[in-house]
């Protein structure tokens, strides 16, 4: 039985791998894919990619003990590739202007939309970098590509 | 209220569209100078992108461009390459088609209205504050979209970027057994919708009303979704084939967005709006009693109504889809082969935001040699400033904060998917 209750876990990577840094959440979930199988932190574990729209994240996340949200966020270029954490009471954090998302709600007005709903999970943590290029086209910036593998190091801590 | 002769608005995000573009009013006087709404164009990123690519493979690709409407570019990308290779699909694989895009048309209308849309009637700035106050209201919106999400998930193999379509059918069909359950959740859909039509007719709509050339996919005999001829209100029909004989994109001056017309006229729209206008007469009698029961006569030309004609539809796909299910026998095999050929092929759909539009050429070891995409928003462009133009010009007495709210009304009852076509809005109002 996982600490977290014996719940569900969950892993969502937010992103579009077609829109560069956008691509990062999709990125780290395969990765933690291509793992599971002989990772047993990661038995279980529900791996799955989102685009960001609102209705479908809440679903994703909706009953689980513990999710964990991967994205990419909007940098000037001064931070690209630095990593934040980021539990349910610090996601102001990610309000309106501050997402990267390509679509009209961003991650923070997700999560406020689900706590009016009533539909959180026991236990929300976003796993974000920061990126600068989320124009069409393939493949992360170096600074972002570098902390995938931290990044999903840290996923494999959480769940455990 | 502000009646000064020059001043000048920034609004540096429009709220609530799917996605990011650039809108800018200028105003000098009583006279509004200058209407831009400009976005850029993405799909030349994935018309780039497939070009050498096997010509099995753009309704995977060309699905990424968005994900509000993957089943649409999936559809008009398979309808286009099918084409080239002079492929029919099985009756039943049609059906299913047809079927997946209802859960499209259920995903996207229901978000619009709910989340999008609704909260500019009700007099809210945003869903989450429509929520805090009128959970049930939401809630409603969530399960009908739910119910749009699981026939995508079924018969594409997951919700977003589905994965189980291919060129020529499907990878796998599900057993008729399979689809009961969903049968179920759909019949309970429909009472919801009827219930969000009502809802919705009971709206304060603001007296404006367009005249727009509008162009839609026409099937007589049932509502065009997944094909059909072209046809607008001004009486011109073309076939697919002859889409880009008929809609000229050019480049504008100000905008690095191209512009579509129609040749020989003009601006038209494309979208709920102009498929309710085009094909009233082909909804199930249920959807049609909804419309007359709202007040939608035989054409809706008030652009803020068209909540209500996406009302009216997502009635339509959830009645549609559940007569596509009692109807389904699994076809023999679940796809077509689509064995290459040298040509060109052409396919249009009906996204849930408008026609979409695809073109390949294909040479004969099947390899990708061109590609043309033009989606819904970048069609309606041009009717978009039109209507911004003629509505700020009769709203210069608002003040800036409100008029600037109300233009993003307007531009939000396109339901603009500017993810499919830009990355970027902002909204800046300029008077002089």
């Amino acid at each position: 039985m996982n600490p977290h209750g014996g719940g569900r876990r969950v892993v969502i990577g937010v992103g579009n791998d077609y829109r560069r840094d956008d691509g990062f959440g999709p990125m780290v979930v395969a990765a933690l894919a291509w793992r599971q199988a002989d990772d047993p932190r990661l038995a279980e574990v529900d791996l799955r990619v989102s685009d960001g729209e609102p209705t479908r994240l809440i679903d994703l996340w909706t009953g689980a003990d513990l999710a964990v949200v991967v994205d990419a966020v909007l940098d000037d270029g001064r931070h690209a590739g630095d990593r934040h954490e980021l539990s349910l009471d610090a996601l102001d954090q990610l309000a309106d202007g501050h997402s990267a998302s390509s679509h009209g709600i961003s991650l923070g007005s997700t999560v406020a939309l689900g706590q009016a709903l009533g539909r959180l999970p026991r236990r929300l943590v976003v796993l974000a970098v920061s990126g600068t290029e989320f124009g069409f086209g393939q493949g992360l910036t170096p600074p972002v590509a570098a902390a995938v593998p931290a990044v999903v190091e840290r996923a494999c801590e959480l769940v455990d | 209220m502000s009646h000064r002769a020059d001043r000048t608005l920034d609004v540096r995000s429009l709220a609530r569209v799917e996605g990011e573009g650039a809108m800018h009013v200028r105003v000098r006087g009583d006279t509004v100078e200058d209407v831009r709404l400009d976005i850029y164009e993405p799909p030349r990123f994935f018309e780039a992108l497939l070009r050498g690519r096997r010509h099995t493979e753009p309704p995977d690709i060309t699905a990424r461009i968005c994900g509000i409407c993957p089943v649409a570019y999936q559809m008009s990308a398979c309808a286009a390459i099918e084409d080239a290779c002079a492929v029919v699909v099985d009756p039943a694989v049609a059906d299913l088609r047809r079927l997946l895009y209802c859960g499209e048309w259920i995903e996207s209308h229901t978000l619009h209205i709910y989340l999008l849309h609704a909260p500019d009637f009700l007099g809210y700035p945003s869903a989450l504050d429509m929520a805090k106050d009128r959970r049930d209201l939401v809630e409603r919106g969530l399960a009908m979209k739910k119910a749009g999400n699981e026939i995508v998930e079924l018969l594409g193999g997951r919700a977003i970027h589905p994965v189980n379509i291919r060129v020529g059918g499907f990878y796998r069909t599900p057993s008729p057994r399979e689809l009961v359950p969903l049968r179920e959740r759909l019949r309970t859909a429909v009472d919801q919708a009827l219930e969000t039509v009502r809802w919705a007719a009971g709206f304060d709509f603001p007296d404006f009303h367009h005249d727009h050339e509008l162009l839609a996919l026409v099937s007589p005999g049932r509502y065009a979704i997944e094909s059909g001829t072209i046809a607008t209100t001004a009486g011109r029909t073309f076939e697919v084939q002859r889409f880009e004989d008929h809609i000229i994109e050019e480049q504008v001056p100000h905008s690095t967005a191209l512009h579509a017309r129609l040749a020989g006229r003009g601006r038209y729209a494309v979208g709920p709006s102009a498929r309710y206008a085009l094909n009233r007469q082909w909804l199930s009698p249920l959807a049609l009693e909804a419309a007359d029961a709202a007040g939608l006569g035989a054409d809706c030309r008030n652009p803020y109504r068209s909540i209500l004609v996406r009302a009216v539809e997502t009635v339509y796909a959830l009645d549609e889809a559940i007569r596509l299910i009692d109807r389904y026998e699994p076809p023999a095999r679940p796809f077509v082969d689509v064995p290459p050929r040298q040509a060109v092929g052409y396919g249009a759909t009906e996204a849930p935001r408008g026609i979409l539009f695809h073109r390949y050429g294909i040479d004969a070891e099947g390899l990708i040699t061109s590609a043309r995409i033009v989606p819904p928003t970048s069609q309606n462009q041009a009717s978009i400033e039109d209507d911004l133009r003629r509505f700020v010009g009769s709203r210069l007495d608002l003040d800036d904060e409100r008029l600037t709210w109300q233009c993003e009304q307007a531009i939000r009852n396109y339901d603009p998917c500017i993810s499919c076509s830009t990355h970027f809005l902002d909204l800046t109002m300029e008077r002089r």
